[in-house]
């Protein structure tokens, strides 16, 4: 069954030529025959190679054809199924397909439908790839695929300049990173002499110093803050709300920004070789967490505050990743697709009802109207949140339980609170749109109507998924299923083996993993106890703050005004980042450009101008001093000419004279001379 | 009798007349026949000696003067005729497309 792993991708990519070839001309509104269809098939063969895969966990390499054979750089076109990559396909494929589902309700009417899921399954292919391909080349290729597909659909509306504004800035920001992912993968080229996964981690505990280690693990890892929105390169992902609400349900939730997840999950062999590298991924993930969640405390659009509470639990995720526990990271990747694509698309479904409004300082009370989003809504809330026994508890408890075991305690305090937080912004956010007193304007009233079974179907799976797709493969926690399934994967078991990261050395790292401490169960039970009650804290807050007092927020805003502007303009990070990279940017291209004008364009005219007159002097010198010398022989025999022609009168009988009086003297001569 | 000295002058004769018929007259068709003279002078001239030598190829050569004459005689009435359909005139003066 394995061996038909190419499949998975490819079926989309069928998806991709036939939409995007037939689609605007004779596909049209049945575009979704074609994109959910391909999709569906690709979720079947991918279910068969995930039951192959939990049979028997590889790795399976599947070789399809040699791609770059070039000196001593090979690279094959192959597809590694291993647990690791089994996960991530469950994860693309199964929300991948709830979304193109949901996308046939959400885009019905749209002029650009064909268009549409023609990207979404080009951006399928390219995730298959990313997640399937078994080097680093073809994760690039991979990588840059959906970004391009990332890019095509937050502009999908291009109309609209801030939607062409935000695709632009995703993928400049993007490029950012990316440019890391490229130095990393040239240091593993430059290191191995190869870029196949089996082969570089083969090799790295042998051939990798701590320094290049660390080196790879940075440069990997700026790859992974571009495409996973950390900081400082998150600011693409809020405005990447500019695009349709399936768009950033599958790509800017479910999928693509976990990428850099995967990718860093992928390497932690290399990664368990360079402590300070992981050291800063927790660091870096912590602060994010906490950043984005603070901003997600005030926003105003519903979209917006999801996609900061997607930034700050991908910060979580690194977080996972930096403290070692890179099965628990992936654990959180997973629970998270399901009730972040969950809370996007019903946040799709709200905005669908409420006819394009997305501030939900417009609506209120919506439950009544649209009960089946608000149900499941409130159930992704609920597992966002880390309430037990819904799928995100599971997760968040084990990364905040890894976070305390790792010993750093600051990490793990930020975590705590950002989970406070998280609770909080969530049922903010119920409360301020499914609760309390209607605020719907007059002509969105009228419309408010519940969104059609293509569209409730996948809420109601997703629903499902969030609450048991935590506790069935994740319990009990740290030796679940999930667990055992996982740390097969070479570097990334046993889960404490990170810790190695904060002893030191590769050698430390082995024998900290043997040796990683266990918490007491009492230590675990409190850790459990607290994570439940801050959850359960930041949800009596939101309920207190716009429930029962709902006047509350605005007095405080008002008493902590400068606090609440610092939040709400997300602290003001566009405009420094305007002030401080962008316009000094624009300004050295506009000085470039003078340059480029004044001067380049200066030195150029100037040596036309002295060609022309160089050219003019040529032309002055050649016409009248070689044309003149071939003219003057020319004129000299013409007049010469002139004189002698006067012989030929063109009188035969002159001639016949002449021939006579010839011969008359020649005959004389030989007479008588 | 009448010798060999005779039928030269003759021949001589003949000759002097075509060659001023040729140099003086204007009109195609006279020229032509002042080169018959010519011919004609020269062919007596050939018999002449042929006679007084004993020898045939004199004879022989005249025959093929006499064809060439009448081959070239066809062949300048041609021309002559063309020459007339085409410019009205067979005044030689007139016909001066050679000159410069």
């Amino acid at each position: 069954m394995i061996e038909w792993v190419w499949l998975i991708p490819a079926l989309p990519a069928a998806g991709v030529i036939i939409n995007g070839l037939l689609g605007n001309r004779y596909i049209k509104e049945r575009a979704h025959y074609v994109g959910v269809g391909s999709t569906a098939l690709s979720l079947l063969v991918a279910l068969f190679v995930i039951g192959a895969a939990i049979k028997n966990p590889g790795p399976h390499n599947v070789r399809l054809f040699d791609w770059v054979v070039a000196g001593s750089l090979h690279v094959d076109v192959a597809f590694l199924v291993d647990p690791l990559s089994a996960v991530m396909l469950f994860v693309v494929c199964g929300v991948g397909f709830l979304v193109h589902v949901y996308s046939i309700g959400y885009m019905r009417g749209d002029p650009g439908y064909p268009r549409f899921f023609t990207w979404l399954n080009l951006f399928m292919f390219s995730m298959l790839l990313l997640i399937l391909g078994n080097n680093y080349l073809l994760m690039f290729v991979g990588w840059e695929g959906v970004g391009l597909c990332s890019y095509l659909l937050i502009g999908y509306w291009f109309e609209r300049k801030s939607a062409s504004d935000a695709a632009n800035k995703a993928f400049i920001v993007n490029r950012i990173g990316d440019a890391g992912f490229l130095l990393g993968i040239f240091l593993i080229f430059k290191t191995f002499g190869s870029l196949a996964y089996a082969q570089v981690f083969a090799a790295a505990p042998g051939a990798l110093s701590t320094g290049v280690a660390t080196a790879i693990g940075i440069a990997l890892f700026i790859g992974a803050v571009g495409k996973s929105a950390q900081l400082p390169l998150y600011v693409w992902l809020p405005d990447a709300m500019e695009g349709p609400t399936p768009v950033s349900a599958l790509i800017h939730a479910a999928t693509m920004v976990t990428a850099g997840v995967y990718m860093v999950a992928r390497s932690a062999v290399i990664y368990n070789l360079a402590p300070d590298a992981l050291l800063v991924v927790a660091v870096v993930g912590a602060l994010t967490a906490i950043f984005a969640a603070s901003i997600g405390l005030v926003q105003n659009d519903i979209k917006r505050v999801l996609a900061y509470s997607t930034v700050s639990q991908l910060g979580y995720m690194f977080l996972a990743l930096g403290v070692g526990a890179y099965i628990s990271g992936i654990f959180h990747l997973m629970t998270h697709a399901f009730f972040k694509g969950l809370l996007f698309l019903g946040s799709g479904s709200v905005i669908h009802a409420m006819s394009g409004e997305q501030d939900m300082r417009r609506m209120g009370a919506l439950r009544k109207h649209i009960p089946i989003t608000a149900i499941t809504f409130y159930i992704g809330a609920l597992a966002i949140s880390g309430i037990p026994p819904f799928a995100g508890f599971w997760s968040k408890d084990e990364i905040l339980a890894e976070a305390f075991k790792s010993g750093h305690y600051v990490l793990w305090i930020i975590g705590v609170a950002t989970a406070l937080m998280t609770a909080f912004y969530m049922f903010r956010l119920i409360y301020l749109t499914f609760y309390g007193a209607s605020r719907v304007a007059e002509h969105a009233a009228h419309h408010l109507h519940e969104s059609p079974p293509s569209m409730t179907a996948p809420l109601v799976i997703l629903a499902g998924l969030s609450i048991i797709g935590g506790a069935i493969p994740g319990f009990p926690p740290e030796k679940g299923m999930f667990h055992a399934f996982l740390s097969q994967v070479p570097g990334m078991a046993p889960a404490g083996g990170g810790h190695a990261g904060l002893v030191g050395t590769a050698l430390a790292a082995q024998e900290g993993a043997q040796a990683a401490h266990e918490l007491s169960s009492a230590m675990h039970w409190f850790l459990i106890l607290l994570s439940v009650a801050v959850a359960v804290a930041g949800w009596a807050l939101a309920k207190h703050f716009y429930v029962r007092r709902p006047h509350l927020p605005e007095r405080l805003a008002r008493r902590f005004g400068g606090l609440y502007r610092l939040l709400l303009n997300k602290y003001w990070v566009d405009e420094i980042y305007d002030a401080v990279i962008v316009n000094p940017c624009k300004r050295f291209a506009t000085f470039l450009w003078n340059f480029d004008a004044w001067v380049i364009d200066g030195i150029v005219n100037a040596t036309s101008r002295l060609t022309v007159l160089n050219a003019d002097f040529s032309a002055f010198f050649d016409r009248y001093t070689v044309d003149g010398a071939v003219n003057g022989l020319a004129s000299v025999l013409q007049g010469w000419a002139g004189v002698f022609r006067r012989l030929q009168t063109g009188f035969v009988q002159n001639y016949a004279l002449a021939m006579l009086l010839g011969i008359f003297a020649i005959v004389s001569l030989y007479l008588f001379v | 009798m009448i010798s060999l000295q005779h039928y030269l002058a003759l021949g001589a004769i003949l000759f002097a007349i075509g060659v001023v018929g040729v140099l003086t007259r204007r009109n195609a068709i006279l020229i032509l026949m002042a080169i018959e003279l010519m011919l004609n002078g020269v062919n007596i001239t050939l018999i002449a000696f042929a006679r007084h030598a004993g020898n045939l190829t004199g004879q022989i050569f005249v025959l093929f003067i006499i064809t060439v004459a009448a081959a070239e005689a066809a062949v300048g009435l041609a021309l002559v005729i063309a020459l007339f359909r085409g410019r009205d005139t067979l005044n030689v003066d007139e016909i001066h497309l050679l000159k410069w």
